[in-house]
């Protein structure tokens, strides 16, 4: 049994991974830990991990950064953004270490707390930072931490808040609009094979707004397993932006469990693009609590040779009148396996309710694997809901129109693949991560993306 | 131009082509006409290498070249150009993008330098004017939601576009009210020149009223039974095929 290892671990070091945490964070360790003992991984027969075998993964012995060792690594000389007009505030998270700038500071001068270009009272960055500068805001925050994920029975979770050191936040106040996107790079960067568990909060309070880009890269060559927990809370007509892109390598494994909870009116726009990858499983679970709600969602996976993608979303309509929207497209090339498994469900008196969930996937050999598992279970008899599913090959016959007009082949493959994802991204709405994407998607159907652009270690 | 010697060719189990012979020259136009199911599609199916039907017999020259030896990509490089009877929907492929990878693969295959950007705008609006067609078409996706007239005077766009040496207009007057076929025949007039040459398949002679035709080939059962002047298309007009089917 793999968890075993995770369990010794943590009671070996609890004293050192309580030292080097906020208290924040340390509340809810010990419970986290018992139900992970009691729990262990789930097994293929648990129906939300039946693609994707999680003991198999979490067997090998990482190592785990828990007595902090500083990583000799300088973010803002590893990652440069090579396409520009991609204007965003930039954040780093290394392996689980929010990276505060020290190195790049003169010694003994800290960065303000507060990033001058932020609109007043956003705060982004390590909770501990902002527990030992400011405690109040801190512990007034503290009661979001691990609320939604506590109420999941997920081991990866459960592992996670046990074991996570850091904590990014993202606080938005109310009424205040955060123009400018931020994206956070999380790098992993190490000379032996690393496990690393980061962690995310968000908050939007009533009418803020963010926009959030989440780009994971692995800069060293080594095995690494990243679990990630992100919560969220749109508050009453808040609207958030959450995309994440993963550009990662085939040794790693990402286990990212993101939880929503939306209040009266938000929006919430969520995007997960997996772009290169080992091993990678995207959880979301969503709950649309207030009236008038709304999410779109969205997922396109590109992945060949032995790489593997599995989504899973949970959509919850606990209250009327909230609109949900869900678009996953796979291609698939070599023996690249997907999964895609997604549950609308509608709870009792959530009339009116308008879901919908559409999974489409090209797999491009006989090697390539689908699966895909679109569900609704509806507790209200006035609603709109439809699901669909397709798995198929490219069109033959604009293939041979292509090639007739002289395109070659292989480009008309790439063209009429790119045409099939591009639905996805076209529903993004940050207009320089959309140009972006189409740039990044076109070099990885032309193999001219080996594993992560724009991080110089990669190279 | 184009030899095609006893060309035999089967989709399936089916053989449908049984012996085609042909010779165009440079800068004819040749029409064919035919019944229904007789083969004229699978022979402009078979010329641009449509790999659903298979040659199992016969040569087919193209400049001197062996055409049957050539990816249909390759085909189109040497100039050789279908209009579809029944154009294909791309959704997300952009026309601009499309046409702008085939004009430069081309190109490339000229060995010529590829269009710069602003070139190739230029070059499509220029084209755009022969067969009238909306700059608005031009910025969609190929073909997506083209009205049936629309999808035809895009073919011959992209004729213009490409510029070959052999068009073979499979049916580009089906579905097309008259105002539509006068402008994809004045089109179709206007790219033609003393080096290019034209294959029209049509079932009606009004098509080649307005482009006129050097010679008329019947095709009926998977061969030509009939090749004669431009005043056998109106002859079949007024009476069928029936008497031609008789005196084989």
């Amino acid at each position: 049994m793999s968890e075993q290892q995770y369990i010794e671990l943590y009671q070996q070091c609890r004293q050192m991974i309580f030292d080097h945490s906020c208290s924040v964070l340390n509340a809810v360790r010990d419970a986290a830990f018992e139900r992970f003992s009691k729990s262990g991984f789930p097994t293929k027969k648990v129906e939300r991990y039946k693609y994707t075998d999680i003991e198999k993964l979490l067997a090998p012995n990482y190592g785990v950064n828990l007595n902090r060792l500083h990583i000799p690594v300088d973010p803002y000389q590893a990652f440069k953004c090579d396409v520009p007009n991609l204007s965003t505030l930039l954040y780093f998270v290394v392996n689980d270490a929010v990276y505060n700038g020290e190195k790049a500071e003169p010694r003994g001068e800290r960065i303000p707390l507060a990033n001058p270009k932020l609109p007043e009272g956003v705060f982004i960055g390590s909770v501990n930072e902002l527990f030992s500068r400011n405690a109040s805001l801190a512990t007034s925050l503290s009661s979001y931490y691990n609320q939604l994920a506590c109420q999941d029975v997920d081991a990866i979770t459960d592992l996670n808040t046990m074991l996570a050191q850091d904590c990014l936040l993202v606080y938005v106040p109310r009424n205040v609009v955060a123009d400018k996107a931020v994206q956070i790079i999380n790098i992993l960067r190490s000379d032996v094979d690393l496990m690393a568990n980061r962690r995310v909060l968000v908050v939007a309070e009533e009418n803020a707004e963010i926009k959030l880009l989440f780009c994971d890269h692995a800069a060293d060559d080594r095995n690494f397993l990243a679990t990630q927990v992100i919560e969220v809370f749109a508050g009453a007509n808040a609207k958030i932006e959450l995309y994440c892109l993963e550009e990662t390598h085939a040794r790693n494994v990402r286990l990212s469990n993101v939880y929503v909870k939306q209040e009266r009116d938000s929006s919430v726009k969520h995007n997960v693009i997996t772009l290169h990858n080992g091993v990678t499983r995207n959880k979301l679970d969503l709950t649309l609590e207030g009236e008038g709600a709304a999410c779109q969602l969205g997922g396109c996976v590109i992945a060949d040779k032995q790489q593997h993608v599995d989504n899973n979303t949970l959509i919850v309509h606990q209250a009327p009148h909230c609109t949900s929207n869900q678009l996953y497209k796979y291609v698939l090339d070599g023996e690249a396996t997907g999964a895609f498994a997604g549950k609308v469900y509608v709870a009792p008196g959530a009339q009116k309710t308008s879901s919908q969930m559409t999974n489409q996937n090209l797999t491009s050999t006989t090697e390539a694997r689908m699966y895909t598992q679109p569900m609704l279970e509806i507790y209200a008899d006035d609603v709109k809901c439809a699901h669909g599913s397709t798995v198929g090959q490219l069109s033959d016959a604009a293939l041979f129109y292509m090639r007739q007009r002289g395109i070659p082949e292989k480009e008309a493959r790439m063209l009429l693949q790119v045409a099939f994802i591009r639905e996805v991204v076209d529903q993004i709405d940050l207009v320089p991560l959309r140009d972006r994407l189409h740039h990044l998607i076109d070099k990885r159907f032309r193999g001219e993306l080996s594993k992560c652009e724009g991080c110089k270690l990669c190279r | 131009m184009l030899e095609v010697k006893n060309l035999h060719a089967r989709i399936g189990d089916k053989e449908i082509l049984k012996g085609i012979d042909l010779v165009i020259k440079d800068g004819e136009t040749h029409a064919i006409m035919g019944p229904n199911g007789s083969g004229k599609s699978t022979l402009s199916a078979v010329l641009v290498g449509n790999p659903l039907y298979e040659v199992t017999e016969g040569e087919v020259f193209f400049d001197g070249k062996n055409l049957l030896e050539m990816k249909p990509e390759d085909r189109a490089h040497e100039g050789l150009f279908l209009s579809f009877q029944y154009p294909i929907e791309i959704p997300g492929v952009p026309m601009t993008q499309f046409l702008k990878a085939a004009v430069n693969e081309k190109r490339k295959y000229q060995g010529l330098p590829e269009l710069k950007a602003s070139e190739f705008m230029k070059l499509m609006r220029e084209k755009q004017k022969i067969v009238q067609l909306d700059n608005k078409l031009a910025n969609r996706s190929v073909n997506e939601g083209f009205s049936g007239g629309e999808k035809k005077r895009n073919e011959i766009f992209q004729m213009a576009m490409l510029e070959p040496k052999l068009s073979i207009l499979d049916e580009t007057d089906s579905g097309l009210d008259v105002d539509a076929m006068r402008i994809v025949a004045e089109g179709v007039n206007m790219l033609k020149t003393p080096a290019t040459s034209c294959i029209v398949i049509t079932h009606y002679d009004r098509l080649l009223d307005m482009i006129r035709p050097d010679v008329v080939h019947v095709l009926y059962q998977g061969r030509i039974v009939k090749t004669a002047g431009p005043e056998l298309a109106q002859e079949i007009q007024e009476r069928g095929y029936d008497w031609i089917k008789e005196g084989l």
